[in-house]
C-alpha cells in the first residue's frame, strides 16, 4: 500500500467516523437500529451539492446538509415514537422514500463539484500536499465533535438520552420524556451522518444518488469492530473506538485493493474485506484466550 | 574517495529504473460494476492496446478494480491509483471517472469511457480541447436514429415504453433527450422506472397492455435484468428495442447503435497514442460513429412478427 492510499483510507475512515458516531448514537445509545443512514448519508451529499453548484456558501450548505439530516432522523423517530411503528421498519422506509427525495433535490443522480469552491477549497493554497492537509483538516473537526458529544451525552439530557435506551420503562418512571429523547437523538443522529455525507460529497468531487449503499453496515462495522478492540466502560472511549473502528475498516479495504499478489480478484473485493473485518473482531479473542490458556 | 562508486551505483541504478520504466507501461483500471456492456467495453479497449503492441503480460502491466457498485470504494480505489501512479488511468463510468478526477489532480492522464455527458460531470470543460489530463470516448446513444428504426419498423406504433432506473445520470439524460424527441416521430412516451434489479420485472408488467413497443434506454440497472424485460414482452407480444447492441443477442428484437466493444476500441486508440507520447488534454472528446442494425429472429417469431426483407439486409448481424 502507498502513503498516498493509506491516507486516502484515512480520510476516508475519519469521514465514516461522523457516519460511526451517528450509529453509535442510534444503535448503543438508544438501541435503535437506524437503517435511515442509508439515505441521510447521500442526503447530506445532496443538500451540500446543490447548495454549493447554486453559486451558495459551502459552509452553509455543510450546515444545511447537517439540518437536513437531522430532519429525516426526525421523521424516522416520530414514525416509531408517534405511529408505533416497529423502528426496523420505520426507519427502512425512512431510506427508501429518501432516494426517492435525494433524487429531487439534486434534479439528477449526480452533481459534480470537482471545480466548485468547497470548504475544503482554501486548503489547497497551503504548500503541503491535499493528501496530507484533507485527513488534518477533518480530523480536526472530527475531534471537535467528538469532544461536543462527550460533552453532551455526559450533561443532564445525554444522561437522560442514555437511560431512555438503556431501559425505557425505568427512564419514564422517574419523570423522562423518552419520546422527546428518542426524536432528539435520532435527529443528532442523522445529523452526523448527513455532515458525514456532505464532507465526502466536497471531498470527492461529486455527489451521487448511490453513494448511500451499504453505509448503515460500515457504520455498524465500525461500532461494533472498534468497540470489540477498544474496550472500555467511559462515553470518550467508546466514541473513539468507533472512529478507531472506521479508520481500521478503510484500511481494511485499502488492502484488499492490494490482494491482487494472492490470486484474488477485482470482483473479489468486498469478501477479502469482509473476511478481513471479521478476522479483526475475532483476533482480540483469540489471543485473550491463548493468554488464559 | 568511497563516494565515487556510491554515487556512480545510484546513478546506475535509477538508469536501470529508467530503462524498465520504459518497457513496462502500468495501467490502472477503475469500473463502478461489472456488467456486459462495462466489460466489453474494458475488453475492446485491451485488444486495441493489444494491436497498437501494449500487450499485457509482456509490456503492460494492469491493476483493474471493480467498485462493486458502490462510490466510496470508487473514491478508495482513485486514491491507490493517485499513490500507485500508473502511467495512465481508464476510468469506465461517470462515478469511477470523478472519483479519478478528483484524487489524480496531478499529470496522470485519465482516459474516462461510458461516460454519457462528461460537460455535466465536470470531467473536462470543452469537449473539442479538453486541455489538463483527461479526455475519453463518450457512450451517448444515437437516439435520433433510434426512434427512426422503431418507426420504420411498427408504422402504426402509437405509445411506446421507456424502462429505466431514474437513479442513473446517464439514463436520465437519454429519457429528457428523447421527450424532446418523441412528437417529432409521433410516438407517446410512457415512462416506467426501477431503482434496482428486483423492481425491473415489475415494471416491466406494468407496461404489458398500455404501450405498442418497449424502448430500453443504455441503463445499467434495467439492462443487467433484461431478461424480465423479455419475459413481458414475450408474453403480451410487445417488441422490444435496446440502446445497447450486445442486448439483441439476448432476446431483444433489434438496436440500431454501437457496441461497447467497439467504443472500447476507440478509447484503446485514444490510450495508445497517450502512451506513445501525446497529451490527453490534446485529444478530443470522442463518440463513436459506426452505427450497426443488430436483429434477433428468435424474438420476432416469440411476439409474432415478420422481419421485413429490407432491415434484414442491412443487419449486421441477425441472431436466431
Amino acid at each position: 500500500m502507498s502513503l498516498i492510499a493509506f491516507l486516502g483510507a484515512i480520510e476516508l475512515g475519519l469521514i465514516f467516523g461522523f457516519v460511526a458516531l451517528g450509529v453509535y448514537l442510534s444503535f448503543r445509545v438508544l438501541d435503535f437500529p437506524d437503517l435511515t443512514v442509508d439515505g441521510s448519508f447521500p442526503l447530506g451529499a445532496a443538500v451540500a451539492a446543490v447548495w454549493i453548484v447554486g453559486g451558495g456558501n459551502p459552509w452553509v450548505g455543510t450546515a444545511l446538509a447537517v439540518i437536513a439530516g437531522g430532519m429525516a432522523g426526525i421523521v424516522t423517530a416520530w414514525m416509531a415514537v408517534k405511529l408505533k411503528i416497529l423502528n426496523l421498519l420505520a426507519s427502512i422506509l425512512s431510506m427508501i422514500a429518501l432516494y426517492s427525495i435525494n433524487l429531487r433535490i439534486m434534479g439528477r443522480p449526480n452533481i459534480a463539484l470537482l471545480t466548485e469552491s468547497t470548504i475544503f477549497t482554501p486548503l489547497e493554497t497551503l504548500p503541503l500536499s491535499r493528501y496530507i492537509v484533507y485527513p488534518l483538516a477533518i480530523l480536526a473537526g472530527l475531534a471537535v465533535v467528538t469532544a461536543l458529544l462527550n460533552r453532551f451525552l455526559t450533561s443532564e439530557v445525554g444522561l437522560a438520552m442514555r437511560a431512555t435506551g438503556e431501559n425505557p420503562r425505568m427512564a419514564s418512571g422517574n419523570g423522562i420524556n423518552t419520546s422527546v429523547m428518542v426524536l432528539a437523538g435520532m435527529a443528532l443522529s442523522n445529523a452526523l451522518v448527513a455532515l458525514g455525507g456532505a464532507l465526502f460529497a466536497q471531498s470527492q468531487g461529486s455527489a451521487d444518488v448511490t453513494m448511500g449503499v451499504g453505509t448503515i453496515v460500515v457504520g455498524l462495522a465500525a461500532v461494533i469492530g472498534g468497540q470489540s478492540l477498544i474496550t472500555g466502560r467511559t462515553i470518550l472511549v467508546a466514541t473513539l473506538a468507533c472512529i478507531f473502528g472506521s479508520i481500521l475498516y478503510r484500511l481494511m479495504v485499502a488492502v484488499a485493493l492490494n490482494a491482487d499478489f494472492i490470486g484474488l480478484q477485482a470482483q473479489d473485493l468486498n469478501l477479502v474485506t469482509a473476511l478481513l473485518v471479521g478476522f479483526a473482531l475475532v483476533l482480540p479473542r483469540f489471543k485473550r484466550r491463548r493468554r488464559v490458556a | 574517495m568511497m563516494r565515487r562508486p556510491i554515487l556512480s551505483a545510484v546513478l546506475c541504478s535509477m538508469l536501470m529504473a529508467g530503462v524498465a520504466q520504459a518497457e513496462t507501461v502500468n495501467l490502472g483500471i477503475t469500473q463502478i460494476v461489472e456488467h456486459p456492456a462495462l466489460d466489453a467495453s474494458r475488453q475492446g479497449a485491451l485488444d486495441e492496446l493489444a494491436e497498437r503492441g501494449y500487450v499485457e503480460g509482456e509490456n503492460l502491466e494492469i491493476d483493474f478494480q471493480n467498485a462493486q457498485g458502490n462510490p466510496t470504494i470508487a473514491a478508495q480505489i482513485a486514491r491507490k491509483f493517485a499513490g500507485d501512479r500508473p502511467d495512465l488511468v481508464l476510468a469506465i463510468s461517470t462515478p469511477s471517472a470523478q472519483a479519478a478526477a478528483a484524487a489524480l489532480q496531478d499529470d496522470t492522464p485519465i482516459v474516462f469511457t461510458a461516460v454519457t455527458d462528461p460537460l455535466l460531470a465536470k470531467l473536462v470543460n470543452d469537449m473539442d480541447a479538453p486541455g489538463g489530463h483527461i479526455t475519453g470516448v463518450v457512450d451517448a446513444p444515437p437516439l435520433q436514429a433510434q426512434l427512426q428504426l422503431i418507426r420504420d419498423m411498427f408504422p402504426e406504433a402509437e405509445r411506446l415504453g421507456i424502462l429505466y432506473n431514474p437513479g442513473e445520470a446517464n439514463s436520465v439524460s437519454q429519457v429528457e433527450k428523447l421527450q424532446a424527441m418523441a412528437p417529432e416521430f409521433g410516438f407517446e412516451l410512457v415512462e416506467v422506472t426501477a431503482s434496482r434489479t428486483s423492481e425491473v420485472m415489475g415494471a416491466a408488467r406494468s407496461l404489458a397492455g398500455r404501450v405498442d413497443a418497449i424502448y430500453v434506454p443504455v441503463d445499467n440497472t434495467v439492462v443487467s435484468a433484461l431478461e424480465s424485460v423479455l419475459k413481458v414482452s414475450y408474453d403480451a407480444d410487445i417488441p422490444v428495442f435496446t440502446g445497447d447492441n450486445s442486448s439483441v443477442e439476448r432476446g431483444a428484437l433489434a438496436s440500431l447503435g454501437f457496441s461497447y466493444y467497439d467504443m472500447g476500441r476507440q478509447t484503446g486508440a485514444m490510450m495508445a497514442r497517450i502512451l506513445s507520447g501525446e497529451k490527453a488534454g490534446d485529444l478530443p472528446v470522442g463518440t463513436v460513429e459506426k452505427l450497426e442494425l443488430i436483429l434477433n429472429r428468435g424474438a420476432a417469431e416469440q411476439i409474432g412478427y415478420d422481419i421485413p426483407a429490407e432491415f434484414e439486409e442491412q443487419a449486421v448481424e441477425i441472431f436466431d
